[in-house]
């Protein structure tokens, strides 16, 4: 295996890892989901996204498109979070925090499908 | 093959993860560092502001210390973010610019250019291999009749040239090997509105790799190839390529042709030279014998000729011996008087000043000259343009291989019924041909002619088969009056009829007309706009015919019918 893929590999299972801790915790309540775990997780998803740029392999092609989704909706949940406490008079309601984990909750779908990807390309690929 | 677009995404991976990475560790720092708000409280700034904080000073905008002053913590941490964030930027900028400048990165986006250009276009196209002396004059008439051409030329110097729009034309090319077969692919050699190939370049194997390539990819295509030696032409001849041109074999050829039939000649060079100069050779004395300077593709093709028809002949040769000239060739370039006189230019009546090297050929015509002021002076013309210096010398034939070839071709690309017309001319005899010029002399001016081709059918001349399907008949000479005034001729004349797989010479006027004929017709290009007038309009070939204006509209028709019918009453 490719120092590529282990580099690639780090960075989409560190995006899972860190986006099921932020997904962990009861959905509408502010003080289980950390800001800085989502912060962390949208970094560590974008690296991953460029990794795959210009990747014209079938599965790279694939990894580059789920990848993608994560980001949006990691994108979107912190900018609803964004929103939330500095535009909007009454700040954080359970209800946002309630829509921004089910938006990581997405995002976690994603991560997981491409992490399955990679252990397929993994074992199907021996070289 | 590689997209650009994918090479642009792979060489900017380093970059943008550089720029992610140092930009989040900058929010991510003025999120943790303690500041103060504007009544001395700790205040932690949140992740909108770190944002905005950094994006406007990552590209060096700067709008302040926002939403309050910062402490020196806050500001040393701003410190290291500018100058982390400014060399992001630098050198992701750095690795576009250089990625622009990269010759491969350019030759990527000229050939996807290419793909694209060939790809946009919509009607019957040629491919033209090798964009030397021959190419440039075949595009340039093609383009002229607004025929778009794909040019393929391994000098990148032509392709600049031609790019910087010297010449005037946009045309898609390529600087690329033609003979590799992923080169013809892209300039689309599979499309099927690739029409001819035309393999001109200067190696003889590309030639031979590029007909081949087209005659396996579709063995109908048209498939023109230059040669430079006789066993390129065999070779090329046995795989069906359409047409296989040596300007120096087709030059001697033209030239026999001139001394010993000139009214042939003639007549060939009225339609193949657009801005012929009618040379006196049918009222001069042409028999005696010939010195030819240069003993080399040119001289061989020559020698040929001339050992063929039995005209004595003397070369002159730089090196007789290592181009193996025959005996009794003279030493020397044939520039000096002394020579000259020596290959017996005293009692020639023709010079040929046929080297490489267009000063030479110009100083042999001059010194020629000076000798015998009578001299028959043939002079080959090797680098285009030169033009301007050997017209000024006045000289009687010019041989140019570049434009004898282009001209070869062009005549074949437009209209091939002069090929086959020219084939009938040269089995009939010298004074049919003279009275066949006459003819043409008498029509119309010679000096700006055309050629073109009418075919009998319905997409072409409807007027025509309309008459023909209502069981009339239409002569051709309907085709020669003026639409305006039927009294009056048309400034052509018909050369060729051709039905089924005979062809007539100059049909008679009297000749019905059938469907499915094919007609070669000469004349000014005036004529052939008013000739497809009654071609193709019914009235316009019922007044030539009649000379009758009739009704044309439902109601004017049937007017006409009502008062006929109550006059018959």
């Amino acid at each position: 295996m490719n120092r590529e893929k282990i580099v690639f590999a780090f960075f989409i299972m560190l995006a899972l890892t860190l986006n099921f801790g932020f997904f962990l915790g009861e959905i509408d309540h502010p003080d289980h989901h950390s800001v800085y775990e989502l912060y962390a997780a949208i970094i560590v998803s974008l690296i991953a996204t460029v990794m795959k740029l210009g990747d014209r392999t079938h599965v790279g092609a694939v990894l580059l498109a789920t990848s993608l989704v994560a980001d949006l909706q990691l994108i979107i949940a912190a900018i609803i979070w964004g929103v939330m406490t500095h535009a909007t008079e009454g700040g954080m309601t359970t209800y946002a925090m309630a829509s921004i984990v089910s938006l990581s909750a997405g995002a976690l779908l994603a991560n997981i499908t491409s992490v399955v990807l990679l252990i397929v390309e993994t074992m199907t690929v021996r070289h | 093959m590689q997209h650009v677009f994918y090479l642009l995404l792979k060489r900017l991976r380093a970059p943008i993860i550089t720029i992610i990475s140092v930009y989040a560790i900058s929010i991510l720092g003025f999120t943790l560092i303690p500041g103060q708000d504007d009544q001395g409280n700790v205040w932690h700034m949140d992740f909108f502001h770190a944002f905005y904080f950094v994006s406007f000073m990552g590209s060096t905008i700067g709008f302040g210390e926002v939403p309050y002053p910062f402490t020196v913590a806050q500001r040393v941490w701003a410190t290291i973010s500018i100058y982390g964030t400014v060399i992001s930027w630098l050198y992701s900028m750095g690795t576009i610019f250089s990625l622009f400048q990269d010759q491969n990165y350019q030759r990527l986006t000229r050939r996807t250019r290419f793909i694209n250009q060939v790809k946009r276009i919509t009607e019957p196209y040629y491919l033209i291999c090798g964009f030397g002396s021959t190419g440039s004059r075949i595009a340039q008439l093609l383009d002229n009749h607004n025929i778009p051409s794909v040019i393929i030329e391994s000098k990148l110097k032509v392709i600049n040239e031609l790019e910087t729009d010297t010449l005037g034309l946009k045309l898609p090319s390529l600087c690329a090997n033609a003979s590799d077969p992923e080169v013809l692919k892209i300039a689309g050699i599979n499309n099927d509105l690739c029409v001819g190939v035309l393999a001109l370049t200067i190696d003889d194997q590309a030639n031979l790799a590029i007909a081949i390539n087209s005659k396996l990819v579709k063995p109908e295509r048209l498939v023109i190839s230059g040669t430079q030696s006789k066993a390129t032409t065999g070779n090329l001849a046995s795989f069906g390529t359409d047409l296989i041109l040596d300007p120096f074999e087709i030059f001697a050829d033209h030239l026999m042709l001139m001394l010993k039939q000139p009214y042939k000649h003639l007549i060939y060079d009225i339609f193949v030279n657009p801005n012929h100069s009618v040379w006196a050779s049918p009222y001069q004395d042409t028999h005696g014998s010939w010195v030819i300077c240069g003993y080399g593709r040119f001289g061989r093709a020559l020698e040929e000729q001339f050992k063929k028809h039995n005209i004595t002949h003397t070369f002159i040769s730089t090196d007789p011996e290592g181009y193996n000239a025959p005996s009794g060739t003279v030493q020397g370039t044939g520039t000096e008087a002394h020579t000259l006189q020596e290959a017996g230019i005293g009692n020639a009546v023709g010079v040929i000043a046929g080297t490489n090297n267009d000063a030479d050929n110009l100083s042999i015509i001059i010194t020629a000259r000076d000798l015998k002021p009578d001299l028959i002076t043939v002079a080959r013309q090797n680098v285009r343009t030169n033009k301007p210096v050997f017209k000024a010398a006045n000289v009687n034939l010019i041989m140019e291989p570049g434009r004898i070839v282009a001209n070869e071709i062009y005549m074949r690309v437009r209209t091939p019924l002069l090929t086959e017309c020219f084939d009938l001319i040269r089995k009939r005899d010298e004074a049919s041909t003279r009275t066949l010029l006459q003819l043409i002399s008498h029509s119309m001016d010679v000096q700006e002619l055309d050629a073109w081709t009418f075919t009998i059918e319905e997409k072409n001349s409807p007027a025509i088969t309309e008459a023909i399907d209502n069981g009339g008949s239409v002569a051709l000479s309907s085709l020669h009056k003026d639409p305006r005034d039927r009294e009056q001729p048309l400034p052509l004349v018909a050369l060729m009829l051709k039905r089924g797989n005979d062809s007539l010479l100059v049909p008679p006027p009297e000749t019905r007309l059938n469907k499915g004929d094919q007609i070669l017709f000469c004349g000014q290009h005036q004529a052939q706009i008013h000739m497809g007038w009654i071609m193709r309009d019914h009235n316009t070939l019922r007044y030539i015919q009649t000379g009758k204006v009739g009704p044309d509209g439902l109601l004017w028709r049937w007017l006409k019918e009502r008062r006929q019918k109550m006059r018959d009453a």
